[in-house]
Order: C-alpha cells, then structure tokens, then sequence
C-alpha cells in the first residue's frame, strides 16, 4: 500500500504539487490523469525517490521514502516519461546492466521479462534504433526486471501509434492483475481503458479521486440527445421536444441542411421512445438520433478547464 | 563501500560505453600524436633519448585531455535524460560518483599507456635512470585522478558538454598554472605553490615519492567527489 500526505513540491515560486493526498491499495491500476503541467510527472517523481519533497510524506509499506530511499527505490519499478534508456547500448546489454546493478542473476531474468514484454526479435539492436513502441517497452522491461510490487509508468503511451497504444495498454492491464500500477496520462480514454482508479490533477491538486465507473456514473447524470430531422424548423421541433418530461433543454446544432437539435436530459430518464413518437407522428423525418457518449471527458473538461474547485462526489 | 558490485558495474558500463563511442578514440589520438611530436622533438632534434620532457609536458597536456574525457560523464545523461534513471536505482549517489570516477580513472590510464612504447625507444638507444621514470607513471596516474574528479564535478552541475569541458579546462588550467604564478607575487605568499598540480607532479616525477604530494592529490580528489555527490543529490 502506498499512501502518500500532504505531498508539496514548488520550482522557484511556482508550486507544481500543493499539498497532494491519496492511498493507493494493492492490485489496483490507478491513473494519474491531468492537463499538461499540471503536477503529474513531479508527483510521480516524488513516488519514485527521484525528487524531494518539499513537504508532505510518501510512504510504502510502512517504509518513508524520505528516511530509506534505497529501500523504497527496490520496492518500486519507474519508467520515467518517454523512456530515458542509454541509446547507445544493445537492448540486452542495458537490461543485463540494470540487472546488475540491482544485484539480480541476470540472464534468465532478463530472458523472463524480454518475453513477457515481447522484445525478444529486439535484444541485439541498439536502443536508439528502436521505434518509440519498442523503447517503451524495453523501458516497462527495464522497470519489471527485479520484479517490483509496484510499478510507475509515467505517460506510457505518449507518442504510439493507435496499434502500439493498444499493445501497451493490454500488458498493463495484464500487469495490473498481479502488481500494483500507478500511471499518468494526458488522455482519457486511457484511463477509461485501462485504470480502476482514476485521480484527476489540476494545477498541482487533486480535484476528483474516485473508482472510474463511479466517475462516469457520475458524469452519465446528464445526459445529451443528439436528433437530426427533416420536415420541420427548429422552433417547432423545439416546442414539441420541451413537453416531454425529463428534458431539461433544447439548444440548436449545427447542420446545413436538416434540422438538428441537442436535446440535454436530466436525471436518468428515458425519453428516447418518445422523442421518436413525436416525430413519427409528426411525419418529420428523422435521419438521426444518438445519445452522446458521456464520458470522463466532461468531468475532466468542467474540473480542470471551468476550474470548479470542489470534487465530485 | 558497502555495494561494491553496484559500484564496479556502473564503472564498468561506463568504460564500455567510452570504448564504443569515437570520441574515446579521437581523443586518445590527439593525445598521443602530440606527446609523440613533443618527444620525438627532442628525440631526433637533440639526440636524447630521454622521458624526463615527456613527463615535463604531461600536466599541461592532460588539462585539455582529460576535461574531454570527463564531459560526459553526468552532462550526457542530464541532458538524454537517462539521469533520470540513474538516480531511481537502488544506489547511493555515492557509489554512482565513484563508479564513474574510477572509470574515467581507468580511461585516462588506458589513454596514457601507449607511451610506454617511447620508454621501449629509451631503454633500447639509452640508459634512463628508472627512478624518474616509475615516478613519472605514478604521478600521471594521481595527476589523471585528481583532474577527472575536477572533471566530474564540472560535469555534474550541467547538461551542456561544452560548458562541462571548458569549466573543467580552466579549473585544471588554473591549478596548473599556480606555481608559474607564484613569482609575481611577493615572497610572502610563495606557499601558494603548494596549491599547483604541476608542482608535486614534479617532485613525484623527480621519482621522489612523497607523502605529502601524494596526500595532496588525493585530496582534491575526495573534496572533488564529496562536492559532486552533493551536487547530484541536490541538483534533480
């Protein structure tokens, strides 16, 4: 367990983390999810032992961080972002020298983990000829070598292509099955895809820790309806649609030739049935109607953009 | 040193990683076309087959060598970011510098070694006294420490190779030049001497071996090292 007080770290005047609290349990794949800036790599950094903190504690299985860093830096396998390696050495070598260093008999482990990352076709070729899927995954290699309880990934995925991301993102949620996985993205759907946990970052606080079904449950409470019809103007599509109980609003969309309304639904209500019942029986015709895809994005998008300051409940 | 294993494994990838690399070898070329022009100067020009010039010339010489040696040593991963990783190993700062040092140690005494062949020339067209000769060697292997911990030290307070270089050169330049220096100053402060690298190299290669000068090159060396860990602890 990882729990983790009051963390603060300022460069100079500007405060990157201001006063950071959370715990993370075992066997749990949590994201680190947050605008750029906005404190997630200082966080990690500060996990991992590479910064200090200015404030606050990290502590690991009742270990401080700040008391026995070579312990905690055992305990923990860190990929910083964008993989770091020595480009200049051969894959195997580096993965024997970090194996080395960490006291670990190297050549079966290093075999081990070239397998479950799959870099084996990799092993012989310089670090720095490798594309950006290769490298990190030589550096989720690197970071699994003395097999770590923990793992942090710092932006794993950044700069992949789609089929990597997807290659990526099934190892650590393979991963996530036996190890604790703590990560950091810019992206939601990551989070959405891979993350049982997700706290959200903004401007070195945290602004919303919860279970991420939780938060899209959350987020799902309003609802968008999105209809595309013929045969009426907007006015009176509008007139029709407010009747039905549950709809909240109903606010034009953009279209150049149909009618196109977003209809905003609150509560959990169902007005899909009739929305088309309405339509039929008006001999409008309809071309479209979809429910909005409501995901972590509007919460992310109304906490760290509309810089709403309370967290969601 | 209680992780002596972490310590010789960061030095050994360290030695690997010079002798992969083209700057090793240019600068070990560089180095010996001109200790080979210097000695060889005398060697033809006045016919004496002697290593007394060649141990004269060596202090100056290994303050443009060894500053190039020692640049990349931390500005390198500083600046691909690999330090990153370097300090989340479970490894005290301490045996990181060390590591590093030795290695660049090693390289300077690897770089050094082909003159032995001019000691080859000597032996077969003259007679050296060998005194000097083991001294010279044993000064330029405290000298070549002392100035890659400079080196070191340099290179760890910045990401840029050539800031690392130039600041080590003046810092080894500078401690070379002391005792010339010393004769604008007045009698009083001829002590400051005892500040100069050249000056005890050349007690040493005067194959005079003597603690002091000896105490004095390891000393800069372990002030170098203590200020470079801290250095690396601090600067993140």
């Amino acid at each position: 367990m990882i729990s983790v007080n009051g963390l603060t770290r300022s460069y100079g005047n500007f405060k990157a983390v201001d006063d950071i609290s959370f715990t993370v349990r075992d066997g749990e794949i949590t994201g680190l999810l947050g605008p750029n800036g906005a404190g997630k790599t200082t966080t990690l950094r500060m996990l991992s032992c590479y910064l200090n903190a200015d404030k606050g504690s990290v502590i690991v299985d009742g270990i401080n961080a700040a008391d026995d860093p070579l312990r905690i830096k055992q305990m923990i396998g860190y990929l910083p972002e964008s993989a770091p390696l020595y480009g200049d050495m051969l894959v195997f070598d580096y993965l024997m020298y970090i194996a080395e260093v960490r006291g670990i008999p190297g050549v079966q482990r290093v075999g081990e983990v070239a397998e479950t990352c799959r870099i084996k076709e990799v092993m012989h070729k310089n670090i720095n000829e490798l594309s950006k899927g290769y490298r990190q995954r030589v550096g989720l290699a690197h970071a699994m070598i003395h097999d770590p309880q923990i793992l942090i990934l710092d932006e794993p995925t950044s700069g992949l292509d789609p089929i990597e991301i997807v290659e990526i993102r099934n190892l650590i949620k393979e991963l996530g099955k036996k190890k604790t996985v703590i990560l950091s993205t810019h992206i939601l759907p990551e989070v959405e895809a891979t993350c049982d946990r997700v706290i959200i970052i903004n401007k070195g606080r945290i602004v919303a820790d919860d279970r991420t079904e939780l938060l899209q449950s959350a987020a799902g409470l309003n609802k968008k309806i999105i209809i595309r019809v013929s045969g009426a103007d907007f006015g009176t599509v509008k007139s029709a649609m407010t009747g039905i109980s549950g709809v909240r609003s109903v606010e034009p969309a953009d279209d150049p030739e149909l009618t196109a309304a977003v209809i905003s639904v609150s509560g959990n209500a169902e007005v899909r049935p009739e929305i088309f019942r309405i339509i039929a029986s008006n001999n409008w015709m309809m071309y479209e109607m979809k429910q909005d895809q409501v995901s972590l994005e509007n919460i992310f998008r109304e906490l760290t953009v509309g810089g709403a300051n309370g967290t969601v409940q | 040193m209680e992780r002596f294993s972490e310590m010789s494994a960061i030095m050994r990838k360290e030695l690997k990683s010079y002798f992969n690399s083209p700057i090793a070898y240019i600068v070990i070329t560089i180095f010996l076309v001109f200790t080979g022009f210097f000695f060889f100067k005398d060697f033809f020009y006045f016919n004496q087959a002697e290593m007394r010039n060649l141990f004269q010339l060596m202090p100056l010489m290994l303050c443009f060598v060894i500053p190039a040696v020692t640049m990349r040593l931390f500005s390198e991963e500083r600046q691909s970011g690999s330090f990153e990783i370097l300090m989340t190993l479970p490894v005290t700062s301490r045996n990181i510098a060390l590591g590093k040092f030795f290695a660049g140690t090693i390289f300077s005494a690897v770089m050094v070694s082909p003159t032995l062949i001019y000691l080859v020339t000597v032996v077969l067209l003259g007679t050296p006294d060998f005194g000097p000769v083991i001294g010279g060697y044993t000064g330029v292997i405290f000298l070549s420490a002392a100035y890659t911990s400079i080196g070191l030290l340099a290179s760890s307070f910045t990401r840029n190779q050539v800031i690392s270089f130039i600041s080590a050169w003046a810092a080894c330049f500078s401690l070379w030049l002391i005792d010339k220096a010393v004769i604008f100053l007045p009698s009083k402060l001829g002590f400051i001497s005892y500040f100069g690298t050249d000056y005890h190299f050349q007690n040493i290669a005067k194959g005079l071996i003597d603690s002091r000068d000896v105490v004095y090159f390891i000393s800069i060396c372990v002030l170098s090292l203590m200020f470079t860990i801290k250095v690396i602890e601090e600067r993140r």
